[in-house]
């Protein structure tokens, strides 16, 4: 089958790579007609998450029709259903996957050692997302092994297109917990650092939860105009000061929602000396992420107000002022998302017309075109906000 | 890396018959040939800055020489990494002062004047690749200066944005997903106690 191919730091190629078969009783294979790409995968493109090895397969947005089920799936799938797969790969069984937390399931990860020694615990499998989360190939493919598919899996409708139900595989579910663990009130003002993908979903999510005024940051035209389509005020951090412009637009109080949808690799710019500061230690493998947008969030937020982080972090993050928190009574809720815990109830707001998430897609190619689409993606250029593959189109 | 990868990945998962084509273009590839150079180089002058100035004939300035290596091994981690285009422009200002210190090395009363012309002709050779790599990858990243299209309707909700508002709003909140200790019905109950409890 063909798939796209980690082979380095900005290195993806579509190889022709071995199909996976049935390897154990509750695994299914997925025949995939539409996958994406995410931001999260450009820090895996950078190489700035540890435990990518030349040879992995990429990809964690993806949703198709099985083909083939193991004998332990016990009826809960069969040949045929159409699916998505949540990228979070969870048993259902264990403690923590029966309080709903999916993401941090105590069985899935298959390199539980090594992710104990970098994490201290270890989290939940995640498809194409580093040996650390288990090193499970990815959705990017013609072909998808689910492991724990009895769990693992969203059944859709027919219905329905396949660019409204992709997105509940990762980002939909990801923008909602951001905005859900907010615990939003009617007099709430939201602010949401970061108009990309998952960006464009915690706005639409916070409007819908009800929030006063929704707040969103970015630099790119294209981006802040798709989150004003979503109901949002936007304040454009390359010519305006997000400190001021949040103030004014909240009598000097600040936000009492903030949310993180950059994570890791905030923009570097010479306005913000620490994002330089942040650049080259990052660089010099001193530091492994660039928290800029959490300072931000921590020095503005309303005390007693809530930090909610959907961006992804790696390690370690440099003068985080924890102490700003501490005497501001700040709230932080963060975390991979507990996808499958949120999903029945967005498939019916997608079928109940509530929103439909295919507004975010800018780019639909082949899967052969995917390694281009990354560059394409990575330099935002031609108006990238989302890119979608298909394979064997 | 690959070997290793060999002995790490699990049995049964996907392994690469045929290659295709890599998202490195060739500026990305030429870039990463150079970022090594600058690492070789800049570690044989701050290792032997002696053996430059020999050379070069222009003893007594080591010292010179190790703060060019310091400079060449900077400007090859950042060529190396995703800051490459920065890296190599980098690259180009370096060969700029290599190229005036070199200039000023060949002067009639330098005996080694003629190593010093290879040097000079050897780095304004390799001035001009930097150049069009810098050149390239700068063509490569930039965006256009307007957005190509227009997302103005790109709202995401088929009832409209004012009908959905606030839609999810009645929705139970899980009780590990409540942020705020003060939930809106205990507000008015709390900030009564709070009158009547003891000031700080």
């Amino acid at each position: 089958m063909k798939a796209l191919v980690w082979h380095g730091k900005e290195d993806i190629r579509c190889d022709r790579v071995s199909d996976p078969g049935i390897e154990h009783p509750r695994d299914a294979i997925i025949k995939v007609t539409s996958c994406a790409i995410c931001g999260s995968d450009l820090h895996l493109f950078h190489n700035l998450v540890p435990g990518m090895l030349p040879g992995d397969v990429m990809g964690h947005e993806t949703m198709g029709e099985v083909v083939e089920v193991g004998s332990g799936v016990n009826g809960k799938l069969k040949r045929g259903d159409r699916v998505v797969i949540p990228f979070t790969i969870f048993c259902g069984d264990c403690d923590q996957c029966r309080r709903g937390n999916y993401s941090v399931c105590e069985t899935t990860n298959r390199n539980k050692d090594l992710a104990a020694k970098m994490f201290g615990r270890p989290t939940a499998g995640l498809f194409g997302y580093t040996h650390l989360t288990g090193g499970y190939p990815g959705g990017q493919a013609e072909y998808l092994r689910v492991p724990f598919a009895d769990t693992t899996h969203i059944k859709v409708p027919d219905h329905l297109p396949d660019e409204e139900l992709l997105f509940l595989s990762d980002i939909l579910p990801t923008g909602w917990q951001a905005a859900v663990q907010c615990d939003i009130q009617p007099d709430d003002t939201v602010a949401i650092w970061g108009c990309g993908p998952v960006g464009q979903m915690a706005i639409r999510s916070a409007i819908l939860l009800g929030a006063r005024q929704v707040i969103a940051i970015d630099r790119l035209p294209e981006r802040l105009e798709m989150a004003e389509a979503g109901g949002a005020i936007t304040i454009d951090f390359s010519t305006e000061s997000v400190i001021e412009r949040l103030d004014d637009l909240t009598d000097g109080k600040g936000p009492e929602k903030c949310i993180d949808c950059i994570g890791m690799e905030s923009h570097v710019s010479l306005s913000q000396p620490d994002t330089i500061y942040d650049r080259a230690k990052q660089m010099f493998m001193l530091e492994s992420d660039r928290p800029h947008v959490l300072r931000e969030m921590i020095y503005v937020c309303r005390p007693a107000g809530v930090i909610s982080i959907a961006g992804v972090y790696a390690g370690l993050s440099d003068k985080v002022p924890i102490g700003l928190a501490m005497n501001k009574g700040l709230t932080f809720r963060m975390g991979q998302t507990h996808v499958n815990r949120w999903t029945d109830d967005l498939l019916k707001r997608i079928a109940d017309r509530e929103i439909d998430p295919s507004f975010v897609i800018t780019h639909t190619v082949d899967l052969e075109d995917g390694p281009e689409m990354y560059n394409v993606f990575r330099n935002k250029q031609d108006g990238c906000v989302k890119v979608v593959l298909k394979p064997g189109a | 890396m690959t070997l290793l990868a060999k002995y790490a990945r699990h049995p049964g998962d996907p392994q690469i018959l045929s290659r295709g084509p890599s998202s490195l273009g060739v500026w990305d590839r030429l870039a990463r040939g150079l970022g090594y150079f600058s690492l070789a180089l800049g570690a044989a002058e701050l290792l032997a800055p002696r053996r430059f100035t020999r050379a070069l004939g222009l003893t007594g300035f080591e010292p010179m020489i190790r703060a060019y290596g310091v400079r060449e091994i900077g400007t090859g981690l950042i060529t190396l990494s995703t800051e490459k285009t920065t890296g190599i422009w980098g690259r180009v200002l370096g060969d700029a002062l290599d190229m005036a210190t070199l200039a000023a090395a060949v002067h009639p009363q330098n005996r080694r004047r003629g190593n010093a012309k290879i040097a000079l002709a050897a780095v304004i050779g390799v001035a001009a690749l930097d150049a069009l790599v810098a050149a390239g990858l700068t063509a490569n990243h930039r965006r256009p200066m307007k957005p190509p299209r227009s997302y103005r309707d790109r709202s995401g909700y088929p009832r409209g944005l004012s009908a959905s508002r606030g839609v999810a709003r009645s929705r139970a909140i899980a009780p590990d997903m409540r942020a705020n200790p003060l939930a809106p019905d205990q507000r008015s109950a709390a900030s009564t106690s709070a009158v009547a409890g003891p000031r700080l």
